[in-house]
């Protein structure tokens, strides 16, 4: 199976690659767009800043090139972020895979620490992602900006609100947390997308 | 909700876990990357990988046994032990690490955490900070494994770090530190009081109870402990199974 790795110029990619290659994938870190169209599967990762990722994007020609993908993709993280309609962080359009916008969480206690960081549990997990994953699962988040319930959400998480723990349309899939640094419970979900 | 997060610390010299330890399964009972993976199959949250090699031979050891970790491990890791200036922290970071534990080089040069959280997020930088409660009740910064004070008090510190843009703050306690009596619960409060970022708890762990006070009086998010993980007293399985009894969130 070819699975291409989207190299945007992101922070850590390399913990996705590890993780895939724990489950004896090969996968190619490209942004080169032909090898992206002739994936079997699309890797969308990372870390960083909306607006300067977005930025890359339009200027490679990457954006169209995710936009019109056919073969399963998931956003990871800010990968997640990216492909919904606008970005808070930088007050950014984003891809408008999913049209929904990304907010900044606003404390509303002292407790509510921001970024959000460390193991989570997920609710209302929908198939076919979380297949054999149960509600109540933690998996592992860090971020400060969220995706709000919408039609598209496949998993809720609460922190200060419920928010979109993943994300569903077609072949586009997306998680706010990092199924590469989750355990076991992420490795079951990035097989779960791989046998898609 | 958000699981209060459990650490085991592992001192890495030459490539090699420094402390003894009661794991049996192990093949090589001082590999780092083994030990760290029967953590995390225990069900640690996190785990740091302390370098205290001096050498330079020592330093290149570490990069591949944290680039063995990366490969390996499928929960995220801290690395800290001698990172002194950027370079160092995208060499670590280029070997997967997760996150860096910064400590005696922000102390001496506090810009330091500013260029981190700059270049990389605030994510990747923990300052780990070293105090001491004095005898007038005061508690002082202390740098080089806790020989050295340098006229800096825990609150003003932390805070300091935190306006420059630390992700987290790692308080150990060297009066409780290997002591076993608890962790400094009442400092820790008064940190979680003043900070909008999360604390871990560093020093005084010797029972169950006393990671439940940590998260409870101490208001800490995450706690870290070395010996009583190395040693077999407590085991994280039975810990996180008590402290959910005690209705503590933890991830099981």
């Amino acid at each position: 199976m070819e699975v291409a790795v989207v190299d945007y110029g992101a922070g850590n990619i390399y913990s996705v690659i590890h993780a895939l290659e724990r489950l004896g994938i090969r996968p190619t870190l490209t942004n080169e767009a032909e090898l992206i169209r002739r994936a079997d599967k699309v890797v969308f990762p990372g870390q960083g800043e909306a607006r300067q990722a977005m930025e890359y994007l339009r200027q490679t020609g990457l954006d169209q090139v995710i936009r019109n993908l056919r073969q399963p993709i998931l956003g990871i993280c800010i990968g997640q972020q990216l492909m919904c309609r606008h970005s808070a962080e930088g007050d950014v359009d984003c891809l408008g895979i999913f049209d929904v916008p990304v907010l900044r969480f606003q404390p509303q206690r002292h407790e509510d620490k921001v970024p959000h960081m460390g193991w989570n549990s997920l609710e209302d997990v929908a198939s076919p992602l979380f297949d054999g994953v149960d509600d109540g699962a933690y998996v592992y988040f860090i971020h400060s900006y969220y995706v709000p319930l919408c039609p598209w959400t496949l998993a809720t998480t609460r922190y200060i609100e419920p928010f979109s723990a993943a994300l569903h349309r077609d072949n586009f899939y997306a998680t706010q947390f990092h199924p590469e640094k989750s355990g076991c419970v992420g490795e079951r979900i990035l097989k779960n997308f791989l046998s898609l | 909700m958000l699981a209060k997060r459990i650490i085991p610390c592992l001192d890495v010299k030459d490539g090699q876990t420094v402390k003894g330890t009661n794991f049996v399964n192990l093949r090589q009972a001082g590999d780092p990357v083994e030990l760290g993976r029967a953590y995390s199959e225990q069900g640690a949250d996190e785990l740091v990988f302390l370098d205290i090699t001096a050498s330079h031979e020592g330093r290149k050891t570490f990069t591949s046994m944290v680039e063995r970790v990366a490969l390996e491990l499928s929960i995220p890791f801290t690395v800290g032990g001698g990172i002194n200036e950027l370079a160092d922290v995208d060499r670590m970071l280029s070997a997967g690490a997760d996150k860096v534990s910064i400590n005696s080089a922000a102390l001496r040069r506090p810009g330091l955490i500013d260029e981190i959280s700059s270049h990389y997020g605030s994510q990747v930088c923990v300052v780990a900070i070293d105090a001491r409660r004095e005898e007038d009740g005061k508690w002082q910064c202390y740098v080089n494994g806790g020989r050295i004070s340098i006229g800096k008090t825990l609150f003003d510190w932390a805070h300091e770090a935190q306006e420059r843009g630390a992700g987290e703050i790692l308080f150990t306690s060297m009066n409780h530190d290997g002591v076993k009596t608890g962790f400094a619960n009442e400092a820790l409060r008064q940190l979680a009081e003043r900070l909008t970022i999360p604390v871990i708890a560093s020093g005084g762990a010797g029972r169950m109870e006393h990671f439940r006070d940590a998260f409870r009086l101490g208001q800490a998010d995450a706690a870290l402990a070395a010996s009583v993980f190395h040693f077999g007293e407590i085991s994280i399985p039975e810990l996180k199974r008590y402290l959910r009894q005690e209705n503590i969130n933890v991830r099981i």
